[in-house]
């Protein structure tokens, strides 16, 4: 389409970057988003036939109650905290660079959270009773709880997705390059003045705010889901921050790869440059310690207090059975991105990204660590083994979800820009701001604002 | 109030699994094919559990009969999102199978595993579907399931004792387990009642519960053996 591409080249720099992929659909793309939508409907054939047969089509037994579905609900509701947290922290601790990572990592949010809150409806024996958590609610389970903080979480992470980008849907409306209607809708009539300007940032600011205790809290209730029964290895105070921390860490991991990817597929290397995976990188790290050290502190409780009910799963995990699933877990969680990422010459793109895939695997295991291991060394020692292995249903049900994710967010990005439009566009333009911001910080007299001269800092 | 209650006198028992026959009859349990039961999925509301202790020749085995422990402050219903698990008031912590949504939510609480869930829709021998209780509901595929301490019976005897217009005896009231027992290990009764005599026996030296430190308060106690 000659036109669009005309429309295209005739924008500013940033908008020709960042609209591009909007515009322009390569066959890879198509082809990727074939193979994806291929291994949806497996998922889909696969559920269908659990629906059918139920639950006997998993692997799941007694005491194996709880497996693939509740690690993935876990995992994904984690990397949902990629987006959230880390883009509310970021713009409320005013750090500039956080301008073009923003926006992936909310999209991030917004489209895994309906993946991961699916997955305890997918291990229910009766979908077709769902409502009953609202019909006969009974406010004492924490699946109750799960249910209200996951729902607010939703909502409040898609308009804290949304808002921030009312302008560049504007800008895409004013631009034409794209189904008018769509975007006209979309944008809700802004036209960027300085009243709506003003008021789309205070509003950002306040949400940026809100956001945080509620991503908080849907974590920790997960983690109550577990520590709340009398389970050996569950029944833990620590398990509310460490299932939140956990997230956090998956949540930045899942963050670096979606933006490796964004990088070399849409050529975007001049949003997402070497500092943004340095500066990402040290947030790993930062997590990896805290990870390292959590997981610690939890093991060395249980294994003190050498009660026999948790010393069956305790040791299960560390040199029985589960060793192998569990030392790899310690191996891609600790190890690995902790020397790769406290070296500057490894923080940069190929490094994060490399450290980031194995926080993503390992993560999963360490959800896989804390759901079977437990399960099947139930307090009563009546089992001599309860075992579990997954079906190729759960396996199928499993890969279609992790594949409507991508594909979604694959998607997201065709008729979203990827990177902020317009809060790079503010970033360039309050470079002043900020070194008068910087300046203020320093002993000696403030700088008049806009003058990003020099001679201020050393003025005094 | 009546406390519905267990006393398990673990020097009778002698492991003949009467009391688990007995109770999949009563309760209509599905059958389960070989193929399920070796992943772990077969149904039995009275199990009996055995330890082996000791080198071969001088093995020793211990029969423990545990049925549901009917705590008084059961982990199971705290979880439960749509109080299909719930404590009724005659203390006997029942399951509304028509409510359950299958989360499996109790029984990762429960600390002695006696809840069930169906995996598959349940099933009979055509020989035996004529035969079953029809006092007892048919679970769907999909909920879990327990031992209800033969609440149904419990019902039924209250009808009976109100239409002979008298007060409801122990005998009344006995669940399949406590009645096929041929040892007499099992005794069932009200815990509250002095005229009962789980009412004693539970009071006596030899009385003590499963895993009593969880605070879970159950029911159902065992006699063990006098030293």
């Amino acid at each position: 389409m000659p036109r669009r591409a005309d429309v295209l080249a005739g924008l500013p720099q940033d908008e020709q970057d960042l609209l591009r992929p909007l515009v322009y659909t390569t066959n890879k793309f198509w082809i990727a988003a074939g193979i994806l939508g291929l291994i949806c409907v497996w998922g889909l054939i696969s559920y269908i036939q659990q629906l059918r047969y139920g639950l006997g089509t998993t692997g799941l037994n007694q005491p194996e109650y709880w497996g693939i579905y509740i690690i993935d609900f876990v995992f994904f509701i984690g990397i949902s905290h990629a987006g959230t947290l880390i883009s509310a922290i970021l713009r409320i601790s005013n750090a500039e660079w956080r301008r073009s990572i923003t926006r992936s990592a909310e999209f991030i949010t917004v489209l895994v959270i309906g993946f991961g809150a699916v997955q305890p409806i997918i291990d229910l024996g009766r979908p077709d009773r769902m409502l009953n958590i609202i019909r006969h609610a009974q406010p004492l389970s924490p699946l109750l709880w799960d249910v209200v903080s996951i729902g607010l979480y939703f909502w409040s992470c898609t308009i804290y997705l949304y808002l921030p980008m009312i302008p560049d849907l504007a800008i895409i409306r004013d631009r034409g390059i794209k189904m008018p209607r769509f975007y006209r809708i979309l944008a809700m009539g802004y036209t960027d003045t300085p009243e709506q300007r003003h008021l789309l940032e205070k509003i950002i600011g306040i949400l940026a705010i809100v956001v945080i205790p509620i991503a908080i809290s849907v974590h920790t209730v997960i983690g109550w889901i577990f520590a709340l029964t009398l389970r050996p290895m569950w029944h833990s105070t620590i398990f509310g921050p460490y299932f939140v921390m956990g997230a956090i860490y998956s949540g930045i991991a899942a963050l670096l790869i979606a933006m490796s990817i964004l990088r070399k597929v849409y050529r975007l290397e001049n949003y997402f440059k070497d500092i943004h995976f340095n500066n990402m990188g040290i947030l790993l790290l930062l997590m990896s310690c805290l990870w390292t050290y959590f997981t610690f502190a939890e093991y060395l409780t249980a294994f003190y207090g050498q009660e026999a009910a948790e010393m069956r799963t305790f040791w299960d995990k560390l040199s029985g059975r589960f060793a192998p699933t569990f030392w790899i877990m310690v191996v891609s969680c600790s190890v690995i991105p902790f020397f790769l990422m406290c070296r500057k010459k490894t923080r940069k793109v190929a490094g994060t990204t490399v450290a980031a895939c194995f926080v993503v695997v390992g993560m999963w295991l360490e959800r896989f660590n804390i759901v079977v291991p437990t399960s099947v060394n139930p307090r009563l020692d009546l089992y001599n083994s309860g075992s579990y292995a997954p079906s190729w249903v759960e396996i199928g049900i499993m890969a279609g979800t992790f594949a409507g994710f991508i594909l979604l967010y694959m998607i997201a990005s065709k008729f979203f820009p990827m990177v902020s439009i317009w809060e790079v566009r503010e970033g360039r333009e309050c470079i002043a701001e900020v070194v008068t911001r910087v300046s203020s910080y320093l002993p000696g007299t403030l700088a008049p604002t806009g003058s990003p001269t020099p001679e201020i800092l050393t003025s005094q | 109030m009546t406390r519905w209650g267990m006393v398990i006198d673990l020097d009778r028992c002698t492991g003949c699994r009467a009391c688990e026959t007995a109770c999949s009859m009563e309760n209509n349990l599905p059958i389960i094919n070989d193929e399920q039961t070796a992943m772990g999925r077969s149904i039995s509301w009275m199990k009996i559990l055995s330890q082996v202790s000791g080198d071969f020749p001088n093995t020793k085995t211990e029969f423990v009969p545990r049925p549901c422990m009917q705590c008084d402050n059961p982990p199971c219903t705290k979880v439960c999102p749509v109080n299909a698990t719930h404590q009724a008031e005659d203390g006997i912590v029942a399951q509304i199978y028509a409510r359950c949504i299958g989360c499996r939510y109790c029984a990762n609480a429960c600390p002695y595993s006696v809840k069930y869930f169906n995996y598959y829709e349940p099933q009979w021998p055509e020989s035996m579907k004529s035969r079953l209780n029809p006092d007892v509901s048919l679970r769907p595929k999909g909920v879990v399931e327990k031992c209800t301490f033969c609440r149904h019976r419990l019902q039924k005897a209250r009808e009976r004792v109100r239409a002979e217009n008298r007060p409801l005896a122990e005998s009344d009231f006995q669940p399949a387990c406590a009645e096929s027992c041929s040892s007499k290990a099992i005794t069932f009764g009200d815990l509250d009642n002095s005229s009962h005599r789980v009412h004693d026996l539970s009071r006596g030296p030899r009385a003590s519960r499963m895993m009593e430190d969880l605070g879970t308060q159950p029911k159902v106690l065992y006699l063990k053996k006098e030293v």
